[in-house]
């Protein structure tokens, strides 16, 4: 294993209803080394506690200003926002955008500002309509738009909105998506960190 | 889809050239310093103001603020995030309550200062905790904050009754030993904070950004508000905490903050790792 550096390309998830099973499908038991950093909002209550646990995979909690290093999975905390702030993450208690807090077009419109081209969007199961602006900027930049296909998705409602906002985004099962990320390679270009 | 990516990076790279810009000029002209606010959140309340404020560009914004003073208070309340409320983290309320009021009752005399206070509900909740734990008498609050609407509004104390039943829950998780609705009274659709926690709280402005130490504390609450900034300015506000606190004081951050990797983090020991509350333990 390498020593910690940053991360070269950054992956940004969202979910809400159904998004815990579907995150642990899309990460698989967590042994992957991956080349990039991986950061997942989950819509939730303020208050709920261990869901990173829950989430397995090497998930970890987000503190303030922690760097975003290849290799890392972290769980956007509840009752904030998280923002990718060049190579950290800042957290905000703003007002929920669109009633949500984690918001998922914050984090990935601020992945977009940050990584740019080196952004890949992924939008999951959700019973609203959250993330589809911000994966319109992550495509804009010329990142990866991932969406799970409405068809096999517990709710449909965030997926299809976000379809209609990205419509030549990639539409894939969950088995499909695992599979890009772990098939991953950074190419030359940018293979330097931010 | 490659060009409009290319045009877009470079709209970016030109928004953030005006944004520098824009904040040297501020600080240049009102002597107001937001150079070390993190970057994205501010970036994006800049955007919000272009918005509001029906101009095309950062640099738009710029005219506007150096030539009307009013704009530069617009832009102020745009900067400045005061979203906070009565209990948030009841968690935290109970671990200081386990924790810290042992530690308080220890001193004849306390003194706590509620950097980046808000609208007061902080310290409102506090003022509420300290009386249960029979140590409000003995204590005088500082609460300062940049926004002085803000403080104006902590100063009255009137909060929006239809808050108080989350709040009350909050209370409640927090460990009270009452009911939330002993401490306010309620007049049409406004919740009034009994006057006696208030006695105790002094309002007062204070910049973290710029402004110095002003008195010696047992314990220093800054909550959310250091998450609005960088690591420079974080390092700025934790030298000034640690000249600003007594030998064994207290330092309390947000759940989601920490003194890890920060210059001042060998000089505190945990009293709770997970809520985030140190206490200094070097002179
Ligand atoms: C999100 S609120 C946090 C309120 C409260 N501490 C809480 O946790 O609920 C952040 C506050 O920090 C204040 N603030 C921002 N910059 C500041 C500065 N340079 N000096 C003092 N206060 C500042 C804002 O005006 C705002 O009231």
């Amino acid at each position: 294993m390498r020593a910690p550096h940053p991360a070269p390309h950054l992956v940004v998830v969202g979910a809400s209803t159904g998004g815990l099973k579907a995150v642990r499908k899309i990460l698989g038991p967590g042994d992957a080394e991956w080349p990039f950093a991986m950061i997942i909002a989950l819509h939730r209550s303020d208050d709920s506690h261990g869901l990173a646990a829950a989430l397995g995979g090497g998930v970890r909690d987000v503190d303030d200003k922690d760097a975003l290093l290849a290799g890392r999975v972290y769980l956007a905390p509840a009752g904030y926002h998280l923002l990718v702030d060049g190579p950290v993450v800042s957290l905000s208690v703003d007002d929920p955008v669109r009633f949500s807090r984690p918001s998922i077009d914050v984090l990935f419109e601020t992945a977009a500002d940050a990584y740019g081209a080196r952004t890949t969007g992924i939008i999951l199961t959700g019973g609203n309509r959250d993330g589809s602006r911000g994966l319109a900027r992550v495509a804009a930049e010329g990142g990866t738009a991932l969406i799970q296909d409405p068809t096999t998705a517990e709710s449909r409602v965030m997926p299809e909105a976000a379809l209609d906002a990205v419509p030549n985004a990639q539409v894939l099962s969950l088995a499909e998506i695992g599979q890009v990320l772990r098939a991953f390679a950074p190419s030359e270009e940018f293979a330097h960190g931010y | 889809m490659t060009t409009v990516a290319a045009v877009d990076s470079v709209n970016t790279v030109l928004e953030q050239i005006e944004i520098d810009a824009l904040l040297e000029a501020v600080f240049r002209h009102y002597g107001l310093d937001f150079r070390s606010y993190a970057r994205a959140s501010l970036t994006r309340r800049v955007r919000k103001f272009v918005d509001e404020e029906g101009v095309r560009t950062v640099s738009g914004v710029q005219d506007r603020v150096l030539h009307e003073e009013a704009a530069m208070q617009r832009l102020l309340s745009t900067l400045t995030v005061n979203v906070t409320s009565m209990f948030r983290d009841p968690g935290f309320y109970r671990s200081f309550r386990t924790h810290v009021a042992p530690l308080l009752r220890t001193y004849p005399y306390v003194r706590i200062w509620h950097a980046g206070c808000s609208t007061g509900e902080e310290v409102y909740s506090m003022a509420i905790l300290l009386h249960e734990e029979g140590l409000l008498a003995r204590t005088r609050i500082y609460a300062t904050d940049i926004d002085e609407d803000a403080l104006a509004l902590a100063r009255e104390g009137i909060y929006p009754l239809h808050k108080m039943k989350d709040y009350s829950r909050g209370y409640l998780a927090a460990g009270g030993n009452g009911s939330l609705s002993d401490y306010y009274t309620a007049a049409y659709e406004s919740a009034r904070l009994r006057g006696f926690l208030g006695e105790r709280a002094l309002f007062t402005r204070h910049n973290l950004a710029m402004d110095g130490a002003f008195a010696e504390f047992t314990a220093i609450v800054c909550r959310n508000v250091m998450i609005y900034f960088d690591r420079s300015l974080q390092d700025r506000v934790h030298k000034l905490f640690d000249e600003s606190l007594v030998r064994l004081g207290v330092l309390a951050l947000g759940t989601r903050e920490s003194l890890r990797t920060h210059r001042s983090e060998p000089r505190y020991e945990s009293l709770d790792a997970e809520q985030r509350i140190y206490r200094k333990v070097v002179a």
